[in-house]
């Protein structure tokens, strides 16, 4: 695969086809740890680094294991497997060899566990057939893309607690469920972005 | 049928590879914790609110053991969680001291303005606009209420221009002393709250011309006090809270009626003012 086709791949996970805003993966955390400018970006960062490992391993599940015994059909099962002891493991290995990250992590790694966006990277690696290097790529991107959103998202709701301008009736959720839409909306401007 | 069982031993054997792999990393990276806390986690609420300040109740009963964090954090456990902390650890469960937050200020619709202001009404951002706001005295509360909305017990609003506390609804939680970018919130003990209602540290003259319920720092508070528990230091009426026996006499003597007490006028007149 060539250098041009990853990063086609790259953008389309930031910009073009990003999680949150058109593909409305992960939706829960996005929403739920969106309060806070600090809490978002530990958030985000913990989901870059699961979605990448994650896209590494299930591949490696997929080719070597499930494919090769006819069992394609088990994918969404085997991922939920792979991805829940895969994000035990890398908490345990935190905790003892790098406990700095694991501090900066808190409590966002066992929570990324059942995030949806996580599961959602692995299958469709697997749907696009992305060879090992796409999927690595892929992965890591799209928990960018992720980060992006989250960071922007969480930016706009500390502005709307500050100017308090919404009716009080759209006060709290309402009005971050509509924020949400028009950012959505602001990125399907990039739909129309073209790569090479 | 061979089908199914196939993939059933497939998956079954994939998990139990995952979970022995689990096992052995739990061994091999096993950290020594201090056993006390996980008996302190089991105490607390266990619903990772982050009342405390914390990211969790993991990371908070870890800051009990590690950085001698405060007991009495956790809100949701209430005193059944102190109690706990205090029976692990083998200490005296602490007295509780309620705590009132008192707002320093008097001024609202007696302070004059030095412009009009006409932008978010937020006390944060009006005190970073030009010179800290558009109130004459660069002390005083500016009564766009950023305390009110942070306060989840309803008992501080925005009376006359300036933030009051219903004394009787505080339960201390002092979020409002964090939310107020003047400073102006402290936290007293429930029964004696009485300080000066003012944080002016200019002199007498000048204090007089910004706001007409400043401390002009006159000493009649000082010179009047049988116990010598109030001093005027950089012009503002201090008071000494260990010498303090709640007489009463500085509340009467101050000219400008700025100094609150459980039982004096001022006192009573600012909760006359609540019930109505």
């Amino acid at each position: 695969m060539s250098f041009t086709g990853l990063v086609s791949i790259a953008l389309g996970a930031i910009l073009i086809q990003n999680f949150i805003f058109s593909q409305f993966l992960g939706i829960c955390p996005f929403m739920g740890v969106s309060k806070k400018m600090d809490t978002a970006l530990g958030m985000g960062i913990a989901v870059t680094f699961v979605m990448g490992i994650a896209s590494v391993f299930c591949w490696l599940v997929n080719t070597y294991l499930l494919v090769p015994l006819g069992l394609g059909y088990m994918q969404t099962v085997a991922y939920i497997l792979v991805i829940a002891s895969l994000v035990q493991f890398v908490e345990m290995f935190l905790k003892k060899s790098i406990p700095s990250l694991y501090q900066a992590l808190g409590i966002y790694l066992p929570l990324i566990t059942t995030n949806c966006a996580v599961l959602g990277v692995v299958l469709l690696n697997t749907q696009n057939n992305y060879n090992f290097l796409e999927s690595v790529v892929y992965g890591i991107t799209g928990g960018l893309g992720f980060l992006v959103a989250i960071v922007l998202f969480a930016s706009v709701r500390e502005r709307l607690d500050l100017t308090g301008d919404s009716p009080k009736s759209f006060e709290g959720f309402p009005i971050a469920l509509i924020s949400a839409g028009l950012l959505a909306l602001a990125f399907m401007g990039f739909s129309g972005l073209k790569v090479f | 049928m061979n089908n199914v069982l196939f993939a059933f031993c497939v998956l079954g054997g994939l998990g139990v590879v995952f979970g022995l792999v689990l096992a052995v990393a739990s061994q091999v990276f096993h950290v020594e914790e201090d056993p006390r806390i996980a008996k302190i986690q089991s105490c607390l609420n266990g619903a990772n609110c982050g009342a405390c300040g914390y990211t969790g109740c993991a990371a908070y009963a870890q800051a009990i053991v590690k950085e001698d964090a405060p007991r009495n954090l956790c809100a949701p456990g209430g005193a059944a969680a102190v109690d706990g902390i205090a029976a692990i650890l083998g200490e005296a469960t602490p007295e509780f001291v309620r705590q009132v937050a008192f707002v320093r200020c008097s001024g609202g619709d007696k302070a004059h303005n030095k412009y009009n202001y006409d932008g978010v009404k937020d006390c944060a951002l009006a005190s970073a606009s030009t010179g800290g706001g558009p109130l004459s005295c660069a002390y005083g509360c500016l009564g766009y209420g950023n305390c009110v909305s942070v306060c989840k017990f309803d008992a501080i609003h925005i009376v006359d221009g300036v933030a009051k506390v219903d004394h009787e609804k505080c339960r201390g939680c002092l979020a409002c002393v964090s939310a107020c970018p003047k400073k102006l919130i402290v936290a007293l003990p429930y029964d004696a709250v009485g300080t000066i209602a003012c944080n002016n540290t200019d002199k007498g003259g000048i204090t007089r011309k910004v706001c007409e319920s400043g401390c002009l720092g006159c000493h009649l508070c000082e010179k009047n006090c049988p116990h010598n528990a109030v001093h005027i230091v950089d012009n503002l009426s201090v008071k000494d809270f260990s010498k303090c026996q709640n007489c009463g006499i500085c509340a009467e003597k101050c000219p400008r009626k700025l100094i609150f007490f459980p039982g004096s006028p001022a006192h009573i007149e600012n909760k006359e003012e609540k019930i109505g």
